[in-house]
């Protein structure tokens, strides 16, 4: 880890010998130290859940939200840096109330990805400033269609059918490769997404969580919101039911 | 030429303002605000185009009922006979304006933008009907500062925390709430109606009887107010949110037409 990039990693303005932008996989890196957030693109809908560690016991319930409504009909799920991950967001919400200023339409999902990412991307350019250290989920549902984006910060923007982001990205990224995702409902994908989070966690590392869910589809008639309490519930229950039964699977 | 254009000695006249500011009616020049010189076309609202009539509303026991025609008149033509001039704004509030219809497009979106960036926050906060009117009040007089006004009267209608709300404002921005309000030929025809029917007897002033007396003033509207159309829209808040029915047409009656010489 020590002499990784000497020289070569002081600026984003600079490439390494080998090519590599060294600024760029450190803001990785710093996506990487934060916790797990999911998204699972289903038949219906798309769901977002993410891993909020608490690290006081003071904190109120439900500050520091890490999944955000960019519109009515797009929902951002964020890891990373929280503050930077608060520019990217207003980012978006500005870009997408100017399209909607412009065109009285709401913006679409790919052409607000877009302008994200180009964005995020411009903040790789310069030495002057330095990469973004957070990565972001996009989700909308319109006309029927759900669509799931992920934006690193490098400024690459792909779509998904399911992405992890965050410290146990390849452990969850795993467990959604076993879902059937084209076969999901959006309901049996809350219970899913709620599994991957406790599987993934950490129990040694950190200490307790909060399991913050939102979903966009036909259940929440196309808007962007948070699962209902009761809704969470149940998907958390299943989930620690599923740890048990694996659990003493092991045995 | 602008006070900018002479302080940087910019533009076409090229007059230095360093040297030239303290001549006499250097600068008075410029405030020529109803001129059309040659030069730039008129940058304010001098004529309304396609306007709407009357808004009226009143408050019932238990929420608020406004209603409006559909019409958009183009002077004395009756152009847009299916248009809407009722806007939900939120949950709890309801916006309806008569005059000019592009100044009331360019309010609804204002809105409509601003209740997303409130919505967004996440944080269950939506703005009452009282913020939503003193916002308003604010922008029509703020525009009409400037001498360039949104031409139109709003009529703000909404239900927060058990009690109903019903205010107006004007294009100057002349700002009040009360029990009835109503704008343009309403004002002349149909307020005393509906100031009668509620304090007739406040406490028993029911939906029931608030719809018909909003219907009634409607059906007079039409008989009367020649830039009127027989089709219209209701909006009812009440504790149960905000509802806007479907264009209606009143029941009119002109059999006196016959009595009416050279009405043939």
């Amino acid at each position: 880890m020590s002499s990784i990039g000497t020289g070569y990693d002081l600026s984003a303005a600079q490439f390494s010998p080998d090519g590599r932008v060294f600024q760029v996989e450190y803001a990785l890196k710093a996506v990487e130290n934060s916790s797990t957030a999911v998204g699972i693109k289903c038949k219906d809908g798309i769901v977002l859940a993410v891993e909020k560690l608490i690290s006081s016991k003071l904190h109120e319930k439900d500050s520091n939200q890490r999944i955000c409504n960019i519109d009515s009909h797009i929902g951002m799920a964020v890891a990373g840096l929280l503050t930077d991950a608060r520019e990217v967001v207003d980012i978006a919400r500005s870009e997408a109330a100017n399209y909607r200023a412009q065109y009285s339409a709401p913006v679409p999902l790919k052409y607000l990805v877009e302008r994200v990412a180009s964005y995020v991307h411009a903040y790789t350019l310069y030495a002057a400033v330095r990469p973004f250290g957070a990565s972001v989920l996009l989700a909308s549902f319109v006309d029927d269609k759900p669509e799931l984006y992920m934006v690193d910060p490098s400024g690459v923007a792909l779509g998904y059918n399911g992405c992890a982001i965050g410290k146990a990205r390849q452990g969850a990224k795993t467990e959604i490769e076993k879902l059937k995702l084209g076969e999901l409902t959006c309901e049996e994908a809350l219970k899913e997404a709620a599994k991957v989070i406790y599987v993934v966690h950490d129990e040694v590392k950190d200490k307790s969580f909060q399991l913050q869910m939102s979903w966009v589809g036909t259940n929440s008639k196309g808007r962007h919101q948070r699962v209902p309490e009761e809704l969470v519930e149940s998907a958390e229950a299943y989930a620690k039911q599923s740890m048990e039964e694996s659990d003493s699977d092991d045995e | 030429m602008s006070f900018y254009e002479k302080m940087h000695g910019i533009g076409n006249g090229m007059v230095d303002y360093q040297f030239n500011c303290h001549r006499p009616g250097f600068m008075s020049a410029d405030y020529n605000l109803n001129s059309t010189s040659a030069m730039e076309p008129t940058k304010r609202t001098t004529q309304p185009s396609v306007t709407g009539t009357s808004v009226i509303g009143c408050k019932y026991l238990g929420g608020v009922i406004i209603a409006a025609d559909t019409l958009g008149s183009y002077g004395s033509m009756a152009r847009f006979r299916e248009i809407s001039r009722v806007m939900k704004v939120n949950e709890t509030t309801v916006m309806a304006a008569a005059g000019d219809y592009a100044d009331y497009q360019h309010l609804k979106g204002r809105l409509e933008r601003m209740m997303i960036s409130e919505q967004v926050m996440d944080d269950g906060f939506e703005l009452p009907p009282q913020a939503v009117h003193s916002y308003l009040t604010r922008l029509m007089y703020q525009r009409r500062s400037k001498f360039n006004p949104l031409w139109n009267t709003l009529t703000v209608a909404g239900f927060k925390n058990g009690a109903p709300f019903l205010g107006s404002i004007d294009k100057i921005g002349i700002a009040y709430e009360a029990p009835t309000v109503a704008s343009g030929f309403g004002a002349y025809l149909s307020q005393p109606l509906l100031r009668r029917a509620q304090e007739e007897d406040p406490q028993k002033f029911t939906y029931e009887k608030a719809r018909k007396t909003i219907e009634k003033c409607l059906q007079v509207l039409y008989y009367r107010d020649a830039r009127s159309y027989n089709r219209y829209e209701i909006a009812i808040i009440d504790a149960n949110g905000v509802r806007i029915e479907k264009p209606k047409a009143c029941d009119t009656n002109w059999e006196i037409a016959k009595m009416v010489k050279g009405f043939e």
